[in-house]
This record gives structure tokens, sequence and C-alpha cells, in this order.
């Protein structure tokens, strides 16, 4: 990692000691990018998956990363996830390095699939985190419980993954990432495989749910819509090189519904994440 | 109606009599008859000259039927009739005292325990050798073509070699045997496991990381129990290569019991009977092992939540 020289965190030393799982204080920076960049080597020529990343987020916020397929959206929360290490630049994340937030337990990440170990009862892959981070059974069980009732599965302890259908293979998932408390969840395309219908529903209770944690939510996406109807901001992306085009804040307000989507305030959201997108040739060949 | 309802079994949840053709006997049975008058037919074929030349000094005319039965009830036939090789097993399994040296329980359970000992070192070493590859990249490359090219050596050329150097240092009985047994029935398993514990996919292995857990944590929690039905399917495979081994094991050892002495004691005095009955109990041996391990997967597996 390069060093933290030249960071604009207001407080370096906001961090560990003041780390409370969704007890942050809005407006508090949890994770800053500064002129991040991303280089495979490959065996022909060089790709650039990412270059002059800039980006600061808020503790509580809810960020969609948005754009094209291969614009590195997803190396981008793979980085801020200590799953991939950047070529260049400085990111930050709770002012640790990302390696040292992901031993500090700062983040649950939600992947594209539910990748939910299919030997283990829905109960088994909830307490999953817990086993592997140390604590009592009874508690980690009570915390699954929990979860499992806030994402609707209230039930379903026994089952095996086999026996659900994918949207509530998805909700185990999130129920497993929330389920040892990190104050920031990271979710790649967490729904990308779902139908309309169950995406609809699976994200009005993303909304519930981040509504009454409080977690710092980022989101990847290439829906429009989902990005307009859940984010705070919306960070929108272009491709080769993977760069941010635009960052929009958003109009809507916080208590939202599906029937959000159809306001002016979010069409007019939409039509610029359009133009963002636009602007970074997403719609060309 | 009684009797079938008794005997029906369950298939995809519906009760179906075990004669229908949608049963698994019915089909069985077929198959079996089948062999067996193909078995007669060919004990008939084979034994015909013996009998032919024994009969020629008589000089009455001579029935097919006579000549048939003749051929079927020799006591050194080319090939005996399966009735001869099920009485000599009846009388050699259940009419004797497993503790005498011609009871053919005596001699499977040499075999037997020679085979499970073998599987359980083969088993153990081809798993751990299975965690070595997965885990060091070094011992991949080192160790893996050694893994294969000691399939390649003949295990019979090898055998009696492995017995004789072990006999030298004092090793007899029932180790030597388990070893060749252990030398075949590893391969599968390693082969297996490494399989078995890379089959997690990406996503499974970057949900770990994103937990910061050990490798350790990884081998417990994700890959070793993701590699048990890779196990067991190379497992039921390496079992019936252990009991062969074991028998190839007893060919060389001078007789010291065991269906591979039997065996070997059978050609020495032309005892075909006796050759094929422990030719049947080795089947039968093989037969419940692959079953006995079978069910143990079977119930591994659905305490791990498997469709049933």
């Amino acid at each position: 990692m390069p060093s933290d020289g030249g960071v604009r965190v207001a407080d370096p030393t906001q961090s560990a000691d003041r780390f409370e799982p969704g007890g942050r204080v809005a407006g508090d920076v949890v994770i800053d990018i500064n002129n991040l960049s991303l280089t495979f080597r490959t065996a022909d020529a060089p790709i650039h998956a990412l270059s002059q990343i800039n980006l600061q987020v808020q503790a509580g916020e809810f960020i969609s990363l948005i754009g094209p397929s291969g614009c590195g959206k997803t190396t981008l929360m793979r980085i801020v996830a200590d799953l991939e290490k950047p070529t260049g630049g400085t990111i930050k994340v709770n002012g640790m390095t990302p390696a040292e937030a992901r031993l500090k337990r700062a983040y649950g990440y939600v992947f594209q699939a539910p990748a939910l170990y299919p030997w283990r009862s829905v109960l088994g892959n909830v307490t999953l985190p817990h086993e592997i981070m140390g604590g009592a059974r009874a508690e980690r069980e009570e915390k699954a419980r929990r979860y499992l009732d806030l994402v609707g599965l209230k039930g379903f302890e026994r089952k095996y993954p086999w026996q659900l259908s994918g949207g509530m293979q998805q909700r185990v998932s999130i129920a497993r990432a929330l389920s040892f408390d990190p104050a920031m969840l990271l979710m790649d395309e967490p729904f990308g495989a779902l139908d309309e219908i169950t995406r609809d529903r699976m994200n009005e209770e993303l909304l519930s749910i981040w509504r009454k944690t409080g977690k710092t939510v980022i989101f990847v996406t290439h829906s429009i819509d989902e990005a307009v109807l859940l984010s705070t901001r919306i960070v929108v992306m272009s491709a080769r090189p993977g760069r941010i085009v635009d960052v929009i804040d958003s109009t809507l307000p916080p208590d939202r519904s599906l029937e959000t989507r159809d306001s002016a305030a979010a069409v007019d959201l939409a039509h610029r994440v359009r133009l963002g997108l636009k602007a970074g040739h997403s719609y060309d060949d | 109606m009684t009797d079938a309802a008794m005997t029906d079994a369950t298939i995809d949840g519906r009760r179906i009599g075990l004669l229908s053709p949608r049963g698994r006997v019915l089909p069985v049975m077929v198959v079996v008859c089948a062999i067996v008058v193909l078995w007669y037919v060919l004990a008939t074929a084979l034994n015909w000259a013996q009998v032919e030349e024994r009969m020629s000094n008589d000089p009455l005319p001579k029935s097919v039927y006579a000549m048939v039965s003749g051929t079927w009830s020799m006591e050194r036939p080319v090939l005996p009739a399966p009735h001869q090789v099920l009485e000599e097993f009846w009388k050699t399994t259940f009419e004797m005292s497993p503790t005498s040296k011609r009871s053919l329980v005596y001699h499977a359970w040499i075999t037997a325990s020679a085979t499970m000992l073998g599987f359980a070192f083969g088993a153990i070493l081809g798993m751990l050798l299975a965690a070595g590859i997965v885990h060091v990249r070094t011992l991949d490359r080192s160790l893996m073509p050694w893994v294969i090219a000691s399939q390649t050596v003949p295990i019979l050329a090898i055998a009696p070699m492995i017995i004789v150097i072990l006999g030298s240092v004092g090793m007899v009985g029932l180790v030597p045997k388990a070893i060749i047994s252990m030398y075949l029935c590893f391969f599968p398993v390693t082969i297996g496991m490494v399989k078995g514990l890379r089959s997690p996919d990406p996503l499974q292995l970057d949900l770990m990381r994103t937990y910061s857990a050990s490798a350790w944590q990884v081998f417990w929690k994700l890959r070793m129990p993701a590699s048990i039905p890779f196990l067991f399917a190379s497992m039921k495979v390496a079992i019936a290569i252990s009991l062969v081994g074991t028998i190839v094991g007893e060919l060389p050892t001078g007789a010291n019991g065991g269906i591979g002495a039997r065996l070997l004691a059978g050609s020495y005095y032309g005892q075909t009977v006796q050759i094929w009955s422990a030719l049947l109990m080795g089947s039968l041996l093989g037969a419940a092992m692959v079953y006995l391990m079978g069910s143990i997967e079977r119930v591994t597996l659905r305490r791990m939540g498997a469709p049933r």
C-alpha cells in the first residue's frame, strides 16, 4: 500500500476506537479514495481497470456505483474490501488500509450470487461469520435469528439452501452479511440475477433494512431504476479505463417506496444518470 | 397382494412393486437369469470333451441327458456349473466352524480385515497427500507426477517384492498385505479429494477472505465439507481396489489364509469348484464393502443437508 501522505481526511485518527457498529456519526468520512488506479497486467496489453478515482463516502450514506459492464465498479468495491490491491493512489477505510479494516470486520460483503454453503442450514450459513470470528454459540444464534427475521425469513432456519428460491437465498446472504453488525455493507449487484418482481420486493426490503440499521451501503448495480430508488448518491462510471464521470446527489426524500420511482424528481435523476452514462460513452459500441 | 405389498420399494416417493418394470429387482433378475443360463451352456460345452473321454470305455450308448448331467457334476471340471459352486460355497460357508481353515468365512475374515486396514491406511494417506497438494504449490508440482507414476507400476510385479522386503524386517501377516492394498487405493482418494478440495467457487472463497478467515478455517469450514461428495465417490472405488490389492498380496504369501491363498491352493490342486466359490466370496465381500460405503455416504450427505 502507498503511504497516506496527502490524504484529505479531516481527522486521520478517527477510527478503530470510535468504531461502533452502526453508531458512526453521519458525516464522518468512512471511505476516502484518492487518485486510485488499478492496472491488470496481462500477457498482451495492460488493462486499465480503474483510473484516477476520487471518492469520499460518509457514514450512513447509500452510494450506488453504476456503469456499463467492465467499467470497474465491482473492482472498485473489491479494492474497498481488500479483495484486490490497487496499483496507484491511496484508499482509507475507517482511516485504515483496507487490509486492516478487513481484519477489524469493517464490512459485510454481499456477492452477485448468494454463495451459500450448501451443507449448512440457513441458520448455519448466517452464523458462519461469527463462527470464524469467534463468539459464543448462543449469542451468534440469537443474532442470526434476529437478522433472518429482519430479512423476512423467520421459520426457515432449519431449511437448506436448495430448498429456497433465488430471492430467498440472496436474503439469507444479506442476513449473513449483517449478522456480525458491520457498520458497512458492500453489495455487488446483489439482485442482478433475480426477476424484476422479486427485485422490486428486495429493493423495498433493502430500503427498510437500511433505514432500520443506519448502515453505510455501497451498492454496485447496472440498473438505473435501482440506483435512483435506493441511493443518497449515485456514482456514474465509464469503461476503459474505469473512471468516475459524475457523482449525483439524490433529491429524493429519505422516506421512499417503489412509487417514488415515478415521481418527477426520480425521473429527473434517472435522466441525469443517463446523461452521465452517455458522456462516458456507455452507449457506444 | 400382501406379498407384493411387503416387497414394495419406494421410488420418487411413490410405492412401486418390486416386480414392476420400474422397480429394480425385475431388471436385475433378468440379467442374473441370462448369466446363469449362459453359464450352464458354457459349462456343458467346456466340460463335454472330458465327459466324452471318461465315458468312452463304456460300450453302452450314451443319452444326451447323461452327457449333459455328467458335464454338470464333475469333480474337477474346467468350468463348474453354478449349482456346484453354490453347493461348495454353502458347505464351506455355513456348514463349517468359522475358525476352521477350510471355512470360507475364516478366509473371508482374514481378507476383509487386511482390506479394511489397507483401506484405512490408503484413505488417510490419500487425504493427507491431497491436502498437501492443494495447499502447497511445490507439492502440487513435485508430488502429483509421482502419484500418477506410482499407478503405472504393475502391482502384480511389485507385490511379491514388498512381501519379501517387509518379511525380512520381521513384518508378516496383516500389515504387508494392507500396505499393498494401500498402495493401490490411495490413488483414487488423492485424485478425488484434490478435486473436491478445489471445488469451492471463487465467491465462496472470497467470502472467507472477507471474514479474514485463517487457512485452517478455510480448510475445515469450506474446503473439507465441499470435498465430501468427491471423497465418497472415490472411496467407493478405493475400497473395491483395496480388496483386489489384498487378494493380490495374499497370492505370494505362502498361503497363510485369505481369499487369495484359497485361490492359489485351489489352482495348485485343480480344485476349480473351490476356486470359483472363493471368487464368489471375494465378489460378495467387495459388493458388501461398496454397499457399506454407499450407506455411510448416504447418511453423511443427508446429514449435510443434501436433497434426498
